[in-house]
C-alpha cells in the first residue's frame, strides 16, 4: 500500500483555547458588574504591597477579591488575607504566567457580587503579557529600583496595558531613576496609558489610583446597564 | 518559559486536525510566530522536539515562520512594518503624518499554518 503525502491548510490560533476561555470569563464578570484587573510586573515590583494598601482604601465602600498567582507558595494570598481581603491562590507549579484555564478552575469560588477582582499575575514582565485572563483592565507596574529603561525592553506589556503604575516612588531621592524618561517612553509605546506615581510606603498616589478605579467601575457598569 | 504550554496547545490542534483528516502520520508542522508573540524560537523548537515523542507527529519537522510587527496609524491609516521594535532607532511615530497614535495590528499572533500529513 503506497502512502500519500498531502498538505493540510489549518490556520488555527495556538492561543485560541486561552482566548476562548478568557472571553467566557470576561462575559461572566461583565454580566456581574465586576471590574477585573490584571497586574503585571517583574518580581518584587510591589504588586502585593500595592494591593494591600489599595484594598484597605477601597474595601469600606466596595467588595473586593484578590487572585494571587505564584509559581509555588501561598505567601501572597496570606498577606492579602491579613490585610482583611478575601484571596484565592493559584500556584502555577513552574509556569511563568497565569492562563485563563487556571482562573476557570477556581472561578466558582469567586463571589458574584464583587465590585473589584484584582489578579496578581506571576512576577514576570514578558510571558503574562501574551495571556488574556478575561480582565477588563490591565495594569503594568514598574518600581523605581528596577531602572528607567523598562518600557522599550518589554513593549508587549506596555502595549497591552491601559494603566502604568510607578511604584516605590518614596525611594526616588536615592535612585538614579528618571521618572520623566519612563513616562515618555511608555507613552511613546502606548499613548493611551494612564500613569500613576505611587508608594505603598508613604501612601503617595493611592487616592488618585483608587479614584480612577472607582470611576472605571462606574463607567463600565453604566455601559452595561 | 511558557513555550511548553504553547506546544501542548499546539499538539491538541495537531492531533485533532490529523485525526479529522485521517492522517497516519504528520511529517511537517508549519507555525507562524509574531515577533512580539513572546515566543523564543529556540525554546519553542526544543519544547516541540521533546513533546512530539510518541505522538502522531513523532517524526515531524517544525517550520517556524517569523511574522513582522505591523502598526497602523489611527490618524491616517498608514501601515508601518518593523522587525524589531526594541531597536534604538525604532520610533512609534507615524512616518506619514507624524501622529503618535499607532495601533499594533500584527506581530502578536501564534498560528498553526499548515500540516504535511501521510494518509
Ligand atoms: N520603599 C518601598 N518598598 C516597597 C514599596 N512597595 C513594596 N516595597 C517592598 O518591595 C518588596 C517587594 O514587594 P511585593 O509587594 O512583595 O512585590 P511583588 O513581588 O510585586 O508582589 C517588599 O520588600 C516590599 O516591602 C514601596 O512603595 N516603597
Ligand atoms: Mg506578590
Ligand atoms: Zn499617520
Amino acid at each position: 500500500m503506497g502512502k500519500e503525502t498531502k498538505e493540510l491548510l489549518v490556520l488555527e490560533d495556538i492561543l485560541g483555547s486561552n482566548k476562548k476561555i478568557a472571553s467566557s470569563i470576561r462575559k461572566k464578570l461583565t454580566e456581574n458588574g465586576i471590574l477585573a484587573i490584571n497586574l503585571l510586573s517583574a518580581p518584587g515590583s510591589g504588586k502585593t504591597s500595592l494591593l494591600e494598601k489599595i484594598g484597605q482604601k477601597l474595601k469600606n465602600k466596595h467588595k473586593i477579591g484578590v487572585i494571587e498567582g505564584d509559581i509555588e507558595t501561598e505567601r501572597d494570598a496570606d498577606r492579602i488575607r491579613k490585610a482583611g481581603l478575601p484571596a484565592w491562590q493559584i500556584t502555577t507549579h513552574g509556569a511563568c504566567h497565569l492562563e485563563a484555564k487556571m482562573l476557570a478552575q477556581i472561578f466558582d469560588q469567586i463571589p458574584a457580587d464583587l465590585d473589584f477582582l484584582f489578579i496578581e499575575n506571576v512576577g514576570n514582565l514578558v510571558c503574562p503579557a501574551s495571556f488574556d485572563l478575561g480582565e477588563s483592565l490591565r495594569i503594568v507596574l514598574v518600581s523605581t529600583p528596577e531602572g528607567d529603561d523598562k518600557p522599550k525592553k518589554y513593549p508587549e506589556a506596555f502595549i497591552t496595558s491601559q494603566v502604568l503604575v510607578l511604584t516605590k516612588c518614596d525611594l526616588l531621592p536615592y535612585l538614579p531613576f528618571d521618572t520623566d524618561r519612563v513616562i515618555k517612553e511608555a507613552l511613546e509605546i502606548n499613548p493611551h496609558l494612564k500613569v500613576f506615581k505611587t508608594s505603598a510606603t508613604s501612601g503617595e498616589g493611592l487616592d488618585e489610583l483608587g479614584a480612577f478605579l472607582e470611576a472605571e467601575l462606574k463607567q463600565r457598569r453604566s455601559q452595561h446597564a | 518559559m511558557h513555550e511548553l504550554s504553547l506546544v501542548a496547545d499546539l499538539f491538541t490542534i495537531i492531533e485533532e486536525q490529523a485525526s479529522r483528516a485521517g492522517a497516519k502520520r504528520v511529517t511537517k508542522v508549519s507555525v507562524s510566530v509574531g515577533e512580539l508573540a513572546g515566543v523564543v524560537p529556540e525554546l519553542f523548537r526544543s519544547a516541540f522536539q521533546s513533546y512530539k515523542k510518541g505522538t502522531i507527529a513523532d517524526k515531524a519537522r517544525l517550520q517556524l515562520k517569523m511574522v513582522k510587527i505591523k502598526f497602523k496609524c489611527r490618524n491616517c491609516g498608514h501601515e508601518l512594518t518593523t522587525r524589531n521594535i526594541m531597536d534604538e532607532s525604532f520610533s512609534y511615530v507615524c512616518p506619514a503624518c507624524g501622529s503618535k497614535d499607532m495601533e499594533l495590528i500584527a506581530g502578536r499572533d501564534l498560528y498553526l499554518e499548515k500540516l504535511e500529513i501521510e494518509t
